[in-house]
């Protein structure tokens, strides 16, 4: 429910089957279906069409990657860089989103440019990236980088929970 | 010994109640899918939670003034203002109450002369007629059909109504059915109540949950407000039903009486659920549309599902319950839930636990997930196949 809470503007104009896959149910799509009244096919195409006007970018699970054992190294990059005439930042924040080390990227308001999420298999990886590959680009001023410690909560999920067995009543007036 | 000499009479001649015995049956069996939890499935929003998490830190342990806290019915007139057109002043028309429960006792206990007559519709939540019972009033039940989508109309008052009524219980939408009623119906049970001498107590706690067409309050109403103790609270809408937090809104007298008798039992309300209660009132509105919008996707797959397997249920405009018939399966409605309980582990309630008009109906509330909610119509379709198939 709390990724539909940062979305409540947008609730009143969203398709009912994105609310659906907000709400984090993790339905099928004929159980879609059943919930909304429409034929499976019909679910697919609406999905299909979602993907198509980007709206529906994908899927991807949320893992915990807190384990050691993991071996993925997580860094958070600041990076100043030159607006271009004609692109703004377009054209570089492209080109910096493509490497597949970079898993997120932003442009921001403040004291930087971009905010770049970035992951690789070692902090020697990482910084490998940043120095070799992010920091040559032309048109990057500065990076500022910050190694991911320890997560708390992933894309809505918190980690470090228990998972409590299910208090509620069976039967309730 | 004998203790039970000791119990008061009116207590002892107390129905058990017909939830407390399902509910006992249900317990005692694993895997069951219930459709009988009366309460929000969603946890109370962080924020809310993490309001009470902060005045513990600051050190809010104290009592609060006995109509509660007045940051906290401030918030209540502004809220009940703007979303039920009724204004109510903070300094004494507004007390804050131990769950809109405690707020409903206080009030039968302020107003019920022993003998008085109460009226309420029914099927109903279990525990207004036992609340008029333990006050030594009398119920006078008024009938609701499924042919009216069970709205309270004025001609089933008109026919329930006896010398000696004095109050009469409002609770819409209702729990058990779902049914509520339109401005034109309000109006008309207004106007009832202001030809009989009737006092209102309108339990609204379901109001935010109104999926079509408005929500009325009937304290809206031109001249009702003197006539109306308004209760509410946050257990549906804010998903808060354990911090025990409700209100009751009216006329200074009325509000000093049950404030009287609140204050001599309760004292107050807790204070952490209050200052919780504030946050809710002041940022809960988003988290609450967007659960109200989840109960409303449920309710029309429920709905649907019962009706294709043919257990016809009227599309109920607000609450979290759907109340469908079982007539055509030829069983009595606790025949029915207790099969569907032995032979697929689905619980509903049956619906005289609710009153001798729920007789032929289950009550399901749709409080739950869809995965759930999916299975539950799967299972409910294959017990009521069987059912088929044995009659032949």
């Amino acid at each position: 429910m709390a990724f539909l809470l940062f979305f409540a503007k947008l609730r009143d104009v969203m398709s009912p089957i994105i609310k659906l896959l907000l709400e984090g149910g993790s339905l099928t799509t004929a159980q879609m279906g059943q919930v909304l009244n429409l034929p499976e096919a019909e679910v697919n195409r609406q999905i299909d069409q979602l993907k198509k006007d980007h709206i529906l970018l994908g899927w991807r699970p949320v893992l915990n990657l807190a384990d050691e054992e993991t071996g993925v190294v997580r860094a958070v990059i600041e990076v100043r860089i030159t607006p271009e005439r004609g692109g703004g930042f377009n054209r570089l924040a492209d080109r910096i989103s493509r490497f597949d080390e970079v898993e997120s990227c932003y442009l921001m308001s403040g004291g930087y440019d971009l905010l770049v999420f970035v992951s690789g298999t070692s902090l020697q990886r990482v910084a490998a990236f940043v120095s070799e590959k992010l920091s040559t680009i032309e048109g990057v001023l500065s990076t500022a980088t910050h190694f991911l410690l320890r997560s708390y909560k992933e894309q809505g999920f918190l980690l470090d929970v228990q998972a409590e067995e299910n208090s509620r009543l069976k039967v309730a007036p | 010994m004998d203790t039970t000499r000791y119990i008061a009479k009116h207590v002892i001649n107390l129905p058990r109640s017909g939830i407390r015995d399902f509910f006992e049956i249900v317990a005692k069996m694993k895997d069951v899918i219930s459709l009988g939890i009366g309460e929000p499935d969603f946890d109370t929003p962080w924020h809310i939670r993490e309001a009470a998490i902060y005045a513990l830190e600051k050190g809010k342990t104290h009592y609060t003034s006995n109509l509660g806290l007045i940051e906290l019915r401030r918030a209540i007139n502004r809220y009940v203002e703007k979303n039920f057109g009724i204004s109510y002043r903070p300094e004494d028309e507004i007390l804050v109450t131990v769950g809109v429960s405690e707020a409903l006792d206080i009030a039968f206990r302020a107003l019920v002369n022993p003998g008085d007559k109460v009226m309420f519709h029914q099927p109903c939540y279990v525990s207004y007629h036992p609340s008029i019972t333990l006050t030594h009033g009398v119920a006078v039940p008024v009938p609701t059909y499924a042919k009216d989508n069970f709205a309270l109309t004025a001609e089933a008052l008109v026919a329930a109504w006896q010398p000696g009524c004095k109050l009469l219980m409002l609770n819409l939408p209702c729990n058990p059915t779902g049914g509520t009623c339109n401005r034109a119906q309000i109006e008309a049970i207004a106007k009832f109540a202001v030809e009989k001498d009737l006092l209102i107590i309108s339990d609204e706690i379901y109001s935010e949950l109104t999926f079509e067409g408005e929500h009325v309050s009937i304290a809206s109403l031109p001249g009702m407000k003197e006539r109306t103790i308004f209760l509410h609270g946050f257990s549906k809408a804010f998903a808060m039903t354990g911090w025990r937090i409700g209100y009751a809104c009216g006329p200074a007298a009325l509000v000093e009486a049950m404030m009287k008798v609140h204050q001599y039992s309760m004292m107050c309300a807790s204070i952490l659920s209050q200052e919780a209660a504030v946050e809710a009132l002041l940022r809960g509105e988003e988290g609450m549309k967007s659960m109200r919008d989840q109960y409303h996707r449920r309710r029309d797959f429920i709905v649907r599902r019962f009706n294709e397997i043919g257990l016809k249920c009227h599309l109920p405009r607000g609450s979290f319950y759907a109340f469908p018939s079982v007539e055509t399966t030829g069983m009595g409605e606790k025949e029915f839930a207790l099969g569907l309980l032995e032979a697929e582990r689905v619980a509903m309630v049956p619906g005289t636990a609710f009153g001798t008009n729920g007789t032929g109906f289950c009550r399901a509330c749709f409080a739950t997930g869809y995965d759930q909610l999916i299975e539950a119509g799967d299972r409910i379709e294959r017990y009521v196949q069987s059912l088929k198939t044995k009659s032949r």
